[in-house]
């Protein structure tokens, strides 16, 4: 019942208008078979080239795999399991243990996820049900310009402002998992609140005015209708936000001080430094030699990385696909 | 409500002409990606042929170009000598970057320099990576350098023995006091791995020159990227440790800590002077490889910087020159 309440999408509106246009009478049936012709010819070309991007989109993405397994699985072959999750990375001496980059990667993905979502949510809902539209539009650009600075130039406001802050608190040293957190959630809150917006904004009308005829609050209806209709939305913002954080690399290598090492877990392992995995590969990418066992390794890494992420992606499309398949209203 | 309502329909518009930019540069970044994975194709095939272009470059030709690259050490000098040489040798240019010993040295085995900066010597693995390679390196001593142990200017230590520089990078002394100084915990600095600085100080500090020993950099010992990440980090951070090359450091800044061999025995500042002499433990050579003995432009670059010209650069930049050009 949603996809009828939606306002039209773009290929509705197109065709409504292309059938407005060669609708007259007064065109003879010769002229408006040219028109159909011409408009199948560029049609078919337009449809190919869509469907070239969208099948190179595939090529690449095999691509990519295959040569990310072609390069990383020596990793996983020549070096025993136990060696690889051991405690201590220090490549130059042969000492491949991954196990504290994916503790240091989890540790920050996880501060960036804590802050961020409450902040990204709680943005989305304010810009997407209470603001009124001038604030709205002075807002959004703002979001927008977020979105738009480079990350490279957010590590070096967190390595120059942030970390001070930081170890004024108490930490020993600014460059903590949590600097890294903190840049990172703020590189991710542009996916969170636009996707979370797009969630809510599909949300039906009717929804929000039932809800208000049944004498519900503003608060009770976002919170117990709006919400719960957007949530397969909200679900993929939150994922997408963390694909961000656990991609980037360049800020969190300026800012995480980049020790290969396993805090103790709790709150204070977010105080500590640690390594990230893609920290270590683009620091220590240029070093080796190509086709070394350290090269491997590093490409192994790649995989994990990808794994994870697609683990994430896949989980967040189980989550949403669940709940009516791309009907961003959901059901209640 | 119906407000609401308008304002709904007016923002679908826009946010439905986002699609085909979104798409754009979704078409964009794969197009790119695709440029990315040619020009690393060629960058393979190039690797591969890299010692004809560079017999042809030292050939007679218009524009010859020399291809410097690796420590970061090194940088700062070879930069130096690539433009001075330019007025004296107008016809070569030389193209230096840095990114560590570790990365010159890996792009001296895949081929693609013609001269590899490093301030270690070359390991064993990496001359056997070499030579199946088809490359015989050839190493040239081109200036020395002191270590310098750098701390927060208002840290009260005054002096550290080998032993407490090793105990301390460790991680089995984790508290100032321990060394005499305030009690507060210690913040380990370093350079990361592939610079041949964290080598140096890994075989001469770390493991006090002893072959045998395995020790390694405690774990929570940050990795910084750069020496300017070094000093900058223990510009603000009482608490820090770290080293660098002797011409990279500020004393207005930066306190040097006088290191001694031994319990004992005198604490010695690094200067030109006690590196020299040896006094000072932790001073070690600086090195150029070379594919193969150097021939033609190369050749004359590398005398050209051991003569006196070019070891007068280096006391310039503050490290030490060759003792033969004294």
């Amino acid at each position: 019942m949603n996809e009828h309440n939606r306002p039209h999408t773009s290929t509705e509106g197109t065709s409504m208008k292309t059938r407005e246009a060669s609708g007259p009478s007064k065109m003879t049936a010769r002229s408006l078979w040219e028109n159909l012709k011409d408009q199948s010819a560029s049609e078919l070309i337009i449809e190919n080239l869509i469907r070239l991007s969208g099948i190179s989109v595939i090529v690449v993405v095999t691509l990519i795999f295959f040569f990310l397994l072609r390069e990383g699985s020596a990793a996983f072959l020549d070096i025993p399991l136990r060696q690889l999750f051991g405690s201590r990375w220090y490549p130059i001496e042969g000492l491949f243990g991954l196990w504290p980059l994916m503790v240091g990667s989890f540790w920050v993905t996880i501060g960036a996820v804590v802050i961020a979502v409450p902040l990204g949510l709680t943005t989305a809902i304010y810009l997407g049900e209470i603001a009124p539209l001038w604030q709205r539009e002075i807002l959004k650009p703002f979001i927008e310009v977020l979105a738009g600075i480079p990350s490279i130039v957010l590590g070096f406001l967190g390595w120059v402002a942030l970390a001070p802050i930081i170890q004024n608190l108490g930490a020993p040293s600014g460059l903590t998992a949590f600097t890294g957190s903190f840049i990172l959630a703020y590189m991710s809150l542009p996916t969170i609140i636009s996707i979370t917006e797009d969630a809510l904004y599909a949300v039906p009308k009717e929804y929000r005015d039932g809800s208000l005829a049944l004498g519900a609050t503003q608060w009770q209806t976002i919170w117990r209708v709006v919400l719960p209709a957007a949530r397969s939305g909200i679900v993929m913002a939150i994922m997408l936000g963390i694909g961000r954080a656990i991609g980037e690399t360049m800020a969190v290598m300026l800012v995480t001080g980049n020790a290969a090492n396993i805090p103790e877990f709790g709150f204070g392992a977010l105080f500590q430094p640690i390594r990230t995995m893609t920290a270590t590969i683009a620091a220590e990418m240029g070093e080796v030699a190509q086709g070394s066992l350290h090269y491997n390794v590093l490409f192994g890494i790649g995989i994990v990385l990808f794994v994870v992420t697609s683990g994430i992606n896949l989980l967040a499309t189980r989550l949403v696909g669940g709940r009516g398949k791309r009907r961003p209203g959901g059901r209640l | 409500m119906n407000n609401g309502n308008l304002e709904l329909t007016e923002r679908r518009y826009p946010a439905s002409r986002q699609n085909p930019s979104t798409n754009k540069r979704l078409v964009g970044a794969v197009l790119s990606f695709i440029l990315l994975l040619s020009l690393s194709l060629m960058g393979c095939a190039r690797t591969n042929t890299a010692d004809s272009g560079s017999d042809s470059a030292s050939g007679s030709g218009e524009k010859r170009a020399i291809q410097n690259k690796g420590s970061d050490t090194l940088v700062n000098i070879a930069l130096a000598w690539a433009e001075t040489y330019r007025q004296i040798e107008p016809d070569v240019s030389i193209a230096v970057t840095g990114g560590g010993s570790g990365t010159g040295i890996a792009a001296l085995i895949n081929g693609t320099v013609d001269i590899a900066n490093a301030s270690r010597a070359m390991k064993e693995k990496e001359i056997t990576a070499a030579q199946e390679n088809g490359i015989e390196p050839f190493e040239i001593v081109v200036a020395i350098d002191a270590l310098a142990v750098i701390v927060h200017p208002d840290n009260p230590v005054e002096g550290l023995t080998l032993q407490q520089l090793a105990d301390l990078y460790t991680g089995r002394i984790t508290n100032w006091k321990d060394v005499g100084g305030s009690d507060a915990p210690v913040v380990l600095l370093s350079r990361e791995t592939n610079s041949g600085t964290h080598v140096y100080f890994l075989e001469e500090a770390v493991r006090l020159g002893d072959s045998e020993n395995k020790d390694i950099f405690a774990p929570q010992t940050l990795l910084m990227p750069s020496s300017v990440g070094i000093t900058s980090e223990l510009r603000r951070n009482p608490n820090a440790i770290g080293y660098d090359g002797l011409g990279y450091v500020d004393p207005e800044h930066e306190k040097i800590i006088p290191i001694s061999r031994e319990d004992g025995m005198p604490y010695v500042q690094p200067s030109v002077e006690t590196a020299l002499d040896g006094r000072y433990p932790l001073a070690r050579n600086l090195f150029m490889y070379t594919a193969g003995e150097p021939t033609g432009d190369v050749a004359a670059y590398l005398d050209w910087i051991k003569s006196a010209a070019g070891q007068e650069i280096v006391s310039r930049l503050g490290f030490v020159p060759l003792e033969s050009n004294e």
